[in-house]
């Protein structure tokens, strides 16, 4: 497998098809970055078609979870589209970096990144929750570049830590990268995890997590207050960033600063808004888990416009 | 006179021989590491054991993590603590994605002793086979728990194995060749059958002897693997000799009478009594334990004897069995 490196001057394979497009988009493998490269206007078209397809899907669905999604787009965006090294034509290629999305609830962004880069069709992104589909409701390791099955919080960060353990046995020089929820914070395992990863020194494991303040019922402060949150991490021995997460830049920054800190983890605080780019959605724990009618679609749909 | 060797001994110098074949073994712990005998591969190979604390959603969870990326990894600790309390990981992390994890748990069952009802799984059988896909063995003795870790170590996929504290009676020879899902017969007779796994594998067995001193004699099955079982034996069994009894160190519900009873009913009912738990047990020593819960040779002798009563009465008319303490 050769390493490609993204020539992002010639790319038209990030170039926006059209919103039901049945190509697949070429892959993306291991960007090499550089500020001069940022090409942030791609990225944020990527971001935009991205929050399309998380509202159509679970608009489509009827159900699903669009506000922990919407949050964590340009997160997702830029590990899949600048970040990390992978071969959508080969999911299971052993040194490939490793996204594990701990709070899998949060699948429709994760199924818009597989499909933009071409691990599925497009169109199967209709078949989201439906009967016979790949794309279960919840991440499940059935689909290509789902790395882990999930639907019960907590778990996420402890199996990335098995992917490192492995890796580093390996001498892989593979990445991985988990996403966890702030409200999934709340489980007790997640700190169990976070006492592990340092234990082990595991460099090649970054935490992000999408701090959107909110979680199903009502806000994190009023639910169980998880702050000073990056303290947290701290104590436990993780280098740890604070960034606004949705900044390409500062999303970008800090994964790269990730990868120069050695002997311990890396944990990414990224402030971010649950719905966003929606209006309606945005900051109401209400869209954590519920679809947008036929109308609110539209909305949607119209201020995703670009 | 029977010997008797310890199962998690056996297990853990099988892990380690293993260890030395196959260098995509990795080990997991939970601070029971000598306990689980696991410390033997740990002191050979410690860049592949991770202890992880008695943290064991963790490390089931790491686990899957290890197996996802190609290692094949055993994670060991109490039986309690390697079933229920990380049963959501179990089920969610290594059952649904079918990942290759090796569970094998130590101090199962009410032998575990002293410790008292907190550590004594008699639940743990009813969770694992209720995970499809898992492999759930509970071996007779160490010759056999050395073959079913080797099985497990090759056959991809989720497995359960269920150990002893107690040093367990030798009933098989060091070349017996085991297979996954498959009965052994280990005596026949055409009045009834035991079908047991675990320790009470030996108990059944010397209550054969007993009974063939009745002139009842019986045909003992060792149910070592309890998923997937081996329905065609048991099925069999029911319609060749007319009457079972189950026998294990596992609450009645879910376990192996449970198993039997449903594979009899779908295929061939007969007469059918269970030896098993039906409530919490406490602190004791594992004999002293046997005998006051009721898993004892002498108790499935008495069962067989109901069992074989009941196979004369006209269908559908025998009593509710009187057994129940």
């Amino acid at each position: 497998m050769v390493r490609q490196t993204l020539d992002h001057t010639t790319s038209s394979q990030t170039r926006e098809s059209s919103a039901h497009s049945a190509t697949a988009e070429a892959p993306y493998s291991k960007a090499t970055f550089s500020k001069e490269h940022l090409l942030l206007d791609e990225l944020k078209g990527i971001a935009l078609k991205v929050r399309r397809d998380i509202v159509e899907m679970t608009a489509q669905a009827e159900s699903g979870h669009p506000g922990g999604s919407l949050s964590a787009v340009e997160i997702l965006t830029t590990l899949y589209c600048r970040v990390m090294r992978h071969d959508p034509s080969n999911p299971h290629w052993q040194e490939r970096d490793r996204f594990i999305l701990s709070k899998a609830h949060a699948c429709p962004v994760l199924y818009a990144l597989l499909a933009h880069c071409g691990y599925f069709p497009r169109e199967e992104l209709r078949t989201f929750r439906k009967i016979n589909s790949r794309l279960q409701g919840h991440a499940h390791i059935k689909t290509p570049g789902v790395e882990m099955s999930g639907g019960s919080l907590g778990q996420g960060l402890s199996f990335g830590i098995g992917a490192a353990l492995a890796a580093r046995l390996d001498g892989r020089d593979s990445r991985v990268y988990v996403l966890l929820g702030d409200g999934e914070c709340d489980e007790g395992q997640i700190w169990e995890a976070a006492m592990a990863a340092p234990h082990y020194k595991l460099d090649n494991l970054v935490a992000i997590v999408d701090r959107n303040g909110l979680q199903n019922d009502r806000s994190t402060r009023e639910a169980m207050d998880t702050e000073p949150l990056a303290d947290k991490w701290r104590s436990f021995r993780w280098h740890t960033i604070e960034i606004e997460g949705h900044s390409f830049p500062a999303i970008l920054e800090a994964l790269e600063e990730a990868k120069t800190v050695k002997g311990k983890p890396t944990a990414i605080i990224a402030r971010t808004v649950k719905g966003k780019g929606v209006s309606f959605m945005e900051n109401n724990p209400e869209w954590h888990g519920k679809a947008p009618n036929k109308e609110q679609l539209e909305q949607a749909l119209r201020e995703l416009a670009g | 006179m029977t010997t008797a060797a310890s199962t998690r001994e056996t297990y853990g110098k099988t892990l380690l021989e293993l260890g030395r074949e196959n260098p995509d073994i990795v080990v997991l712990g939970g601070d029971l590491n000598k306990s689980t005998f696991i410390h033997l591969f740990a002191q050979e190979f410690p860049k592949r054991f991770f202890d992880m604390g008695p943290a064991e959603q963790n490390m089931m969870s790491i686990a899957a993590g290890l197996a996802s990326s190609g290692k094949t990894a055993f994670a060991s600790t109490f039986a309690v603590f390697g079933s229920g309390r990380p049963y959501d990981q179990i089920r969610i992390g290594i059952s649904q994605p079918h990942l290759n994890v090796k569970i094998v748990v130590t101090h199962a069952g009410i032998t575990a002793g002293d410790d008292g009802m907190s550590a004594q799984s008699i639940e743990d059988l009813a969770l694992m086979c209720a995970l499809p896909g898992f492999t759930v063995i509970v071996p007779a003795d160490a010759p056999e728990t050395a073959r079913a870790v080797r099985e497990a170590a090759a056959t991809y996929g989720p497995f359960y194995i269920r150990l002893s504290r107690s040093a367990t009676p030798v009933v098989h020879q060091n070349d017996y060749s085991f297979q996954i899902g498959k009965a052994e017969q280990l005596r026949d007779g055409p009045d009834a059958t035991i079908i047991a796994c675990g320790i009470m594998v030996k108990a059944a067995l010397d209550a054969s002897e007993s009974l063939a001193q009745e002139g009842i004699r019986c045909r003992v099955l060792n149910m070592a693997t309890l998923q997937p079982v081996d329905a065609e034996a048991i099925a069999t069994a029911a319609r060749e000799t007319g009457a079972i009894v189950t026998a294990e160190e596992h609450l009645r519900h879910g376990g192996l009478g449970s198993i039997v009873a449903q594979v009899l009913g779908e295929h061939c009912p007969v007469p059918l009594e269970m030896v098993a738990l039906d409530r919490y047990a406490e602190s004791g020593r594992a004999e002293q334990l046997l005998e006051k819960y009721g898993l004892t040779a002498e108790k499935v002798a008495a069962a067989v004897r109901r069992a074989v009563g009941r196979k004369a009465r006209p269908s559908g008319k025998g009593r509710p069995s009187s057994r129940r303490r």
